[in-house]
């Protein structure tokens, strides 16, 4: 048994364990952090496969990026995780068996013989000197480069759409109302008032009168 | 030496899970989000080794588009988690139907 080997089996079964705690784990916190051993462990994986850029850059993007906008997300939202895990027992035995039914069928399909090492085998490791992300990028930039410039425009799509659906600013600016401006009339800036006629009172300042100006002396 | 059976079936075994929680967190956005990742992993492993066995680069360009439209749908999904949360002030899926008429 090689050193690949001993590698893939041990980080394959790390990966389906820590798969298995996403999906169980009651606080979803946890659930987010046991998604990020996933994906380290797929990221070893995928470097087994030769797949240098991308292991490296699942784990800079997913676990440094996408992983760390749940968390913020998970932490910020307050949620009662005794009720929202309520019906998990009731739904277990239709899941065991969608699982069984989806991975019978997958699994004799993959070990018929189609993918074993006779019909497909495993190509020679490519030289020392070999770079996996200029051959990316040597497809990436001639074949592929229309697909690449719409990821970015999807890419500046979502972060407008993400700001737009959680900004909520907008109610406190203070800007110009047009429609209310227009819709204006006479009433809503005049407003007439009925009261009583004043009563002519004697020139004579009282003490309280004086002590108050004295106050608003001493205060100016 | 690893065949390419053995990663198909791992990514399988990834993929099988990842259904079974959606099937069983059915309260939860959360989760079913995290499943909806870890499904595009296991999709994305198959990617990479077909590729690999294949001698065929093309498999890792799409690897590259998956992941920029995982990372776009994983933001715009919380989102409109954080804008649901705030206007219901629940996750429960079960109690989002405002909708069914």
């Amino acid at each position: 048994m090689g050193i690949e080997q001993i590698v893939f089996y041990a980080f394959s079964s790390l990966l389906i364990l820590s798969a298995l705690a996403v999906i169980t784990v009651r606080n979803s916190v946890r659930a987010v952090l046991w998604l990020i051993l996933c994906f380290f462990c797929a990221a070893v994986i995928w470097m087994l496969l030769e797949a240098e850029f991308l292991a490296i850059s699942l784990i800079l993007v997913y676990v440094g990026a996408v992983m760390v906008l749940f968390l913020f997300v998970v932490m910020m939202l307050d949620i009662d995780y005794a009720a929202i895990k309520q019906g998990f027992t009731r739904y277990l035995p239709l899941g065991i068996l969608g699982i069984v039914a989806l991975f019978g069928g997958i699994y004799s399909l993959i070990n018929s013989g189609i993918f074993n090492l006779a019909n497909m085998p495993l190509p020679a490791a490519h030289p020392a000197d070999y770079s996996n992300i200029r051959e990316l990028g040597m497809l990436l930039y001639t074949h592929y480069f229309y697909p690449f410039e719409i990821a970015a425009v999807l890419l500046l799509v979502a972060i407008i759409a993400a700001i737009s659906l959680t900004f909520r600013g907008s109610r406190d600016r203070k800007v110009q109302k047009i429609h209310e401006q227009v819709k204006a009339n006479k009433s809503s800036r005049l407003r007439v008032l009925k009261m009583d006629a004043e009563v002519e009172l004697p020139l004579t300042p009282t003490n309280s009168e004086a002590d108050s100006d004295d106050t608003e002396e001493v205060k100016g | 030496m690893i065949a390419l059976s053995d990663y198909l079936t791992v990514s399988a075994i990834l993929f099988a899970i990842s259904i079974a929680g959606i099937v069983i967190n059915r309260k939860n956005v959360i989760t079913l989000l995290l499943c909806v990742e870890l499904m595009l992993l296991a999709i994305n492993t198959n990617f990479i080794a077909f590729s690999r066995y294949m001698g065929d680069s093309a498999g890792q360009i799409f690897v590259f588009f998956i992941l920029t439209v995982a990372a776009a749908e994983a933001a715009i999904g919380l989102a409109i988690l954080v804008v649901l949360f705030r206007s219901r002030g629940t996750i429960d899926i079960e109690e989002l139907d405002s909708l069914k008429g």
